[in-house]
């Protein structure tokens, strides 16, 4: 009898699937434009293994809208110009329903002319400058008001830090930032002469002067705060110099935007400890969710693999474009996109995401001091902080905002009440 | 600060608590939030009720927390001192000291009091840790009193010192006592005597708190007010800009604001009325000069606030002083300030020059070791290997590795050194053996050749280690710094380097000038045909001096790789570095080699020091200035004559 | 002498022909058509690697005909497409924020316009101001003069220096390629005035065609790179068949005596060096178009010298093996990285081409230096050779 029913069960399985086989000739197909060679390849290829892992759990649960979903995955080498020809490729030659890709600003500014001129969608998650908003992108990592300016805020009224040194590598995000950070900074009473800026070379690693230079800002009493952009390999000389020197967090705390995890695992931690960190997510968060992602990560990649945050990042976008194509029953782009803003999808911290209609997520802000074993204490964590793809504190850009589902515009001039552009400025 | 004192005063007396039906976990209870998640600002609560409490138990339960030992349990909410026991967390009861064991660490609520909290709390337990018998805890009262520098703890640390048995500590309080004398001491002449006697102290301690006299504010006045301590009369023009002036007049009300472009342009569009702004067609709006016209109509009807013309803003500023007054109202005090600064400042910047100097001399004694091993391929035997950087990258990693077995940092160290060698030598000699050999007439294939070594070098590195930079960690006697005064100060790393550099200077100008080999070298070098033919196998001789040059590389591999990173392109980030610095010093000698890093070193520092924001456009034009040099001295700065230079 | 120089160089009428069927069959195949054997991204590739043939030519001209081995030609490339780069964006740009001004109520100032400009293309870097190189960017005519004024003008001044200071051999080598560090270090910059390491983006898109789609583009530009190939084939053959060119090879071959002999052999290399310095940067302002973007890493040292490379395994001192090892290399790299090759499974170990690949590439240099110096190029002539 028991057999009979099991039988049953099995025949009815198979008519599932072949049903759900025969309701879709074509999989649907999820490419991911992740660099898996040069120099981004260690960061990158992580989160190639994020969407991997994400669409097997996917399809272990039933696929989406009855279709195996099924992972285009192309190399761009870390090679600028060749995000936008892969990105051509995936969206003309695989036909492709929906990217996830991109780390550095350049690879996606590389890739935006090419998703607008043939309508693609393309998740992107990694915290960034900002300045920016594109029809046919969202934004899953932190925008600089939901991870700079809150690390800001953090030294000036938790650690009393009166003057700050702003370092960073010689690129658009630290540039960018450091010049949101400037304004804000000054609005906040902090005068100009307080603030030291210094930007390096990628990969510097000669920090003696940099750093005897950073102690001696403390000559006129004040207390001194290091907020670091320094991307990188570079980072490791930058901490040892600061150790050589002896300055402990105590005295000269240091908060960096591009430190996690997946970096810190290439470092001995011991000389950092105290010192901070401003993500979106950390591993140590306490959460149910938190630690079977953890479980499931550490199953397919091995024990010793840590999560950072561009991971939670594609994690939320994720699972809200399934949802999102579940609920307007189509992968179709523009559909797709209308049912994408209001999604909600739990944090792996803790809390609910939602997609704003400006492209970006409501998230909190965490910042962590780091431990000697490579993890991050977590000191404090905000509650949900809407992203903002036009920061507040440049004159030009606090009158800009961006607004897909209402204003079907990106770069909207609220002074003006006009629509600046349509296409992104890439 | 008066609770601070207030609590001093009560545990000091520790009156036996007979009072105090409340016990210490009520205290917390009450502030349950401010315990488990505590900020700088509102932590003082807590503080207070703790000091009004007069628990004995408060103090250890101070620094409990502020180590972050203090848990709170989820089955009673109550707070415990935590202990790490293998698997188990054993918990103690605050108030009583009663120990029990607890497994589940998930009904357990870690309090993290971050870094400006646990500030707080040391500022709080000053009092109770400058006598301390644990000079531990002594040191750490007195770092925090240096970090907030409060009049309020300057009676306890003065208290503290007679009976201070450790000198350097007795030394250390008496100085600070010193600096806040400076600051708090009752009287004006107290503070002008401890202001002296700062003087000559170069550390920035001391320079905080003189500035910190000496603080300013911009003010402006029609006339300087009497008695005020004025630092600086401006003068418009030369200390700060008319447009500054005049913004700082309308900051403080004493002239209207300026009309900017874009009121302008905003009372044009709310004023338009058909196509028509005051009288101006709309279409003309589209200059300066139009909108100004216009503008100027709409003020004439009253309708917008008058443009203030250049005229009135420059008899705006004429009639107003500007000035810098001290924020101190005792000139007496300023004055002697000012004099202590000026003093220290003056030896600050020689230190400072000197420091620079030592940074400029690591920097060339770096340079040097990574292009000391491509003077003798290049230099000596005009083999350019592009794979060089490549050599020293597995030097690096040849330390990467043998750390992973031999724990010991200094003892890995001592193993990695030859070993690097030897495995570069190996791989010099054998690339010399396979390919280098084949290609002796032919000096820019050698180049191709090479490069092409390099990239499968790096590739293989990538596959091997991955992409990510891997540590490499100096033993603990390289760490810190030698600190010569508050400003010189180098790292023991960057001496060690120093070191290296020298040694190797020594060591190859020894084997080249000294021995049969350098002899040997020098001759094949010289004229190969000669050489064979007086019995020197010259084939032999340029393996042994290839690979010593690659050895020699991977030994700089072990020092870069400490004191840097290590990766698989590290080797291209000194490579053209390194050919430069052969080049400039004059190819085929050490000394030039050693006198083109010097060049490259100090000229570097010295263009970062002119334009210290900007690290990238230092190296831009010291390549630039390398370019140069080297059309109008193409044999370097050592250039051989005779016939050695011949090529 | 037209025609007595074709006849004397068949290979020039071959290649032509070669390419010029090449061209018309990837026309006829592409997306423009309606055949779409070809996909637009592919023409695009074959466009771009056209243009690095180009390059590659120039390359050989200036070392395998004259003997310097200049690390610095991808360079020259390089501020060809940022000339151009600089064009399109202003351009582009310029349309959008017209567009944008226009629906205001009042007319904008000039200096609106200009402002909002640099605003939306230096926003990116922070900053809104017009650096004095982009003074020409609003015309295409003097924009265009500029990718062959900038590149002529840097290798005159830079050859001319290093010439008159008899500087040659390996150590021409390591100043030019000193010359590509500052150039890419100097363009890393923020403050260079040309958006750093983000550099010049959404060059695909030609103002003025904002409706024509990216497939006509795409073969337009294929086409006008075939044509500035065979253009710059035919000049170099024609420059190194006739005298100069036995000038040329004498100073390759042994620079002294030809001096001797009475000829100013700095000019002759000044000539050479800047005359393909120019063809590059012509190369570079049609390649980048296509790439869409132009950032300084575009720039770094090692790009020239994977050109040296290229046209080593295709084969110095004939102008086909350039191209041939241009466009073999270029294409097999980006099929190799790109995950088109199939790993290898080796039963212990997975051999992934995207990991492996630089390595085969680095040790076949090392192969074509030590066994075949003449590169695939020296096998066409031993074919040619049989034959006779």
């Amino acid at each position: 009898m028991t057999f009979k029913t099991s039988a049953f069960a099995l025949t009815a399985l198979l008519g599932t699937t072949a049903m759900a086989a025969a309701e879709c000739a074509d999989p649907i197909k999820v490419g991911v434009l992740h660099s898996l060679s040069g120099t981004m390849a260690i960061s990158e290829t992580t989160l190639k293994d994020t969407v991997e892992l994400l669409i097997e759990n996917q399809n272990a649960a039933g696929g989406l809208l009855g279709c195996e979903i099924e992972a285009v995955v192309v190399d761009p080498a870390s090679d600028w110009p060749l995000f936008a020809e892969k990105a051509r490729e995936l969206l003309t030659v695989s036909e492709v329903d929906v990217i996830f890709g991109s780390w550095t600003s350049v690879s996606r500014k590389s890739a935006l002319p090419v998703l607008e001129e043939l309508n693609g969608l393309m998740f992107y998650p990694v915290q960034y400058e900002g300045e920016e908003s594109s029809r046919n992108v969202f934004y899953t990592g932190a925008a600089p008001n939901q991870q700079a300016i809150p690390a800001t805020d953090y030294f000036l009224e938790e650690l009393g830090v009166e003057k700050f040194a702003l370092l960073g590598t010689d690129y658009v995000y630290p540039r960018t930032t450091n010049n949101i950070l400037e304004s804000y900074l000054q609005q906040k009473g902090i005068p100009a002469e307080d603030i030291f800026v210094n930007y390096t070379p990628f990969g510097h690693s000669d920090w003696a002067t940099i750093v005897a230079d950073v102690v001696a800002l403390g000559a006129d009493g004040k207390q001194v705060g290091v907020i670091s952009t320094i991307n990188g390999d570079a980072n490791i000389g930058f901490y040892k110099e600061l150790a050589a020197a002896g300055v402990s967090a105590d005295d000269l705390p240091v908060v960096a935007f591009s430190v996690g995890e997946e970096e810190l695992s290439g470092l001995d931690t011991s000389d950092l400890v105290g010192h901070l960190a401003a993500w979106n997510y950390f591993q140590s968060a306490e959460s149910e969710l938190n630690d079977e992602w953890i479980a499931a990560w550490k199953a397919k990649m091995g024990e010793d693999r840590v999560t950072n945050d561009p991971m939670e990042a594609h994690f939320i976008g994720f699972n809200m474009w399934v949802n999102a194509v579940t609920e307007a029953g189509t992968t179709d782009v523009d559909a797709v996109r209308e049912a994408m803003y209001g999604q909600e999808f739990p944090n792996l911290t803790g809390g609910t995401a939602v997609m704003l209609p400006n492209h970006h997520l409501a998230k909190p802000v965490l910042i962590g001091e780091i431990t000697a074993d490579g993890q991050f204490d977590i000191v404090s964590q905000t509650t949900e902080v809407p992203g903002d793809a036009w920061t507040d504190y440049l004159p030009e850009s606090a009158i800009l905002t961006s607004d897909w589902q209402e204003l079907g515009c990106g770069m909207y001039n609220t002074e003006t009440e006009t629509c600046v552009q349509l296409t992104s400025n890439y | 600060m008066l609770r601070m004192l207030s609590l001093a005063l009560m545990l000091c007396l520790m009156v036996p608590t007979t009072a105090a039906a409340q016990t210490l976990q009520d205290i917390l209870q009450t502030h349950q939030d401010e315990v488990l998640k505590p900020g700088r600002r509102s932590v003082g609560v807590v503080l207070d009720d703790l000091v009004a409490s007069g628990l004995p138990q408060a103090l250890p339960f101070l620094e409990a927390w502020r180590d972050r030992e203090i848990v709170q349990l989820g089955s009673d909410g109550l707070f415990y001192r935590a202990a790490e026991d293998g698997d188990a967390i054993t918990l103690t009861d605050l108030d009583t000291g009663e120990v029990f064991t607890q497994v589940d660490d998930a009904d357990l609520t870690e309090t993290r009091p971050n870094g400006g909290v646990r500030r707080a709390i040391g500022d709080a337990l000053v009092q109770f840790q400058l006598s301390d018998p644990d000079i531990a805890k002594r040191r750490t009262a007195v770092d925090a009193i240096a970090r907030t520098m409060d009049a309020s703890q300057r009676a306890p640390l003065i208290g503290s010192i007679d009976g201070e048995t450790d000198p350097v500590l007795k030394e250390i309080k008496t100085r600070l006592a010193g600096m806040l004398g400076a600051l708090f001491a009752e009287t004006a002449d107290a503070r002008i005597v401890a202001i002296n006697d700062l003087s000559g102290d170069l550390s920035v301690d001391v320079r905080g708190v003189l500035n910190t006299i000496l603080a300013t504010d911009a003010q402006v006045a029609a006339t300087v007010p009497d008695g005020a301590n004025v630092a600086q009369v401006l003068v418009v023009g030369t200390d700060l800009t008319p447009t500054e002036a005049y913004a700082r007049l309308v900051v403080a009300e004493l002239a209207p604001p300026l009309v900017t472009k874009s009121q302008i342009r905003d009372a044009l569009v709310t004023n338009i009325n058909g196509d028509e702004v005051g009288g101006i067609p709309v279409a003309s709006l589209d200059t300066d000069a139009g909108r100004a016209l216009a503008y100027d109509m709409l003020a004439g009807e009253g309708i917008a606030p008058p443009r203030v013309n250049e005229t009135a803003q420059a008899d705006a500023i004429a009639a107003h002083t500007f000035y810098l007054q001290y924020a101190e109202p005792n000139p007496a005090i300023t004055d002697a300030a000012r004099t202590a600064l000026t003093d220290i400042e003056t030896k600050v910047a020689m230190s400072q020059a000197v420091d620079l100097g030592l940074d400029a001399l690591s920097l060339a004694s770096i340079y040097f070791l990574a292009a000391i091993g491509l003077a003798i391929t290049f230099g000596v035997m005009g083999v350019i290997n592009m794979a060089h950087g490549e050599f020293i990258m597995m030097g690096a990693y040849t330390g990467f590795v043998v750390q992973q077995f031999v724990p010991d940092y200094t003892l890995s160290i001592i193993i990695a050194l030859p070993l690097a060698f030897a495995i570069t030598f190996g791989a010099g000699v054998t690339m010399e053996r396979l390919v280098i050999r084949h290609l002796y007439h032919r000096p820019l294939e050698t180049l191709l050749a090479t490069f092409g070594i390099s990239i499968a070098l790096q590739q293989l590195a990538k596959n091997i280690f991955g992409t990510q930079a891997r540590p490499l960690t100096s033993p603990e006697w390289l760490d810190g710094a030698l600190v010569f005064n508050d400003v010189i100060a180098i790292s023991y790393i960057r001496i060690a380097i120093f070191v290296l550099a020298l040694i190797f200077l020594t060591l190859i100008l020894f084997v080249l000038k000294r021995t049969r080999l350098g002899l040997e070298v020098r001759a094949v070098t010289q004229n190969p045909g000669m050489a064979a033919s007086m019995g020197i196998n010259p084939d032999r001789i340029n393996m042994l001096t290839f690979g010593l040059g690659s050895g020699i590389a991977g030994i700089a591999g072990v020092a870069i790789g400490l004191y840097a990173k290590v990766t698989s392109e590290m080797g291209a980030d000194y490579i053209v570095q390194s050919f430069m610095t052969v080049v400039v010093g004059g190819v085929g000698n050490v000394w030039g080699t050693l006198a083109g890093a010097s060049l490259i070193g100090f000229l570097q520092k010295g263009i970062e020091w002119l334009n210290p924001s900007n690290t990238l456009a230092a190296q831009t034009y010291m390549i630039l200035f390398i370019i140069l040099f080297i059309q109008f001295r193409p044999k370097g700065i050592v250039a051989l004559k005779g016939r050695a230079a011949a090529d | 002498m037209r025609k007595s120089f074709l006849a004397e160089n068949p290979s020039v009428l071959w290649f032509i022909a070669v390419l010029a069927v090449f061209t018309v069959v990837v026309t006829l195949l592409s997306e423009v058509t309606g055949v779409g054997l070809i996909s637009t991204s592919f023409v695009k590739t074959l466009g771009k690697t056209l243009c690095l043939c180009l390059v590659a030519i120039a390359m050989d001209v200036v070392w395998g005909y004259c003997g310097i081995l200049s690390l610095g030609h991808f360079a020259f490339f390089g501020i060809g497409g940022y000339a151009i780069g600089m064009w399109l964006m202003y351009a582009r740009t310029e349309g959008i924020v017209i567009e944008s001004l226009a629906g205001q109520p009042i007319p904008p100032t000039s200096a609106e316009v200009s402002d909002a400009i640099g605003n939306q293309i230096f926003g990116v870097v922070g900053s809104s101001e017009f650096p004095w190189i982009w003074a020409f960017a609003d015309n295409l005519f003097l924009q265009l003069l500029m990718v062959v004024l900038v590149p002529g003008l840097l290798a005159l001044v830079f050859g001319w220096l290093a010439f008159r200071s008899r500087v040659t051999g390996v150590y021409l080598s390591i100043l030019t390629q000193a010359m590509t560090l500052a150039l890419a270090l100097y363009l890393f910059q923020n403050d260079s005035g040309l958006r750093g390491n983000n550099g010049l983006s959404g060059l695909q898109n030609i103002p003025g065609f904002e409706n024509t789609s990216q497939a006509v583009i795409s073969v337009i530009f294929f086409i006008a790179s075939a044509l500035a190939l065979a253009a710059g084939y035919i000049f170099f053959a024609w420059i190194v068949s006739g005298k100069m060119g036995s000038v040329v090879k004498g100073i390759r071959d042994n620079e002294a005596r030809v001096r001797f002999l009475g000829y100013h052999v700095e000019s002759y290399k000044l000539f050479i060096f800047t005359a393909t310095a120019v063809v590059a940067g012509i190369a570079g302002a049609l390649y980048y178009p296509q790439a869409g973007i132009i950032n300084p890493g575009e720039i770094a040292p090692i790009a020239s010298i994977y050109l040296a490379v290229w046209v080593a395994i295709g084969g110095r001192g004939r102008l086909y093996g350039a191209v041939i090892g241009a466009a073999f290399v270029s294409l097999l790299s980006s099929w190799f990285t790109g995950g088109g090759a199939p790993d290898i499974n080796l039963g212990f170990y997975v051999v992934q081409w995207t990991d492996w690949w630089l390595v085969l590439l680095g040790l076949s240099f090392v192969a074509v230096t030590l066994f075949f110096p003449k590169g695939i190029g020296g096998l066409f002539d031993l074919l040619v050779r049989k034959q006779s």
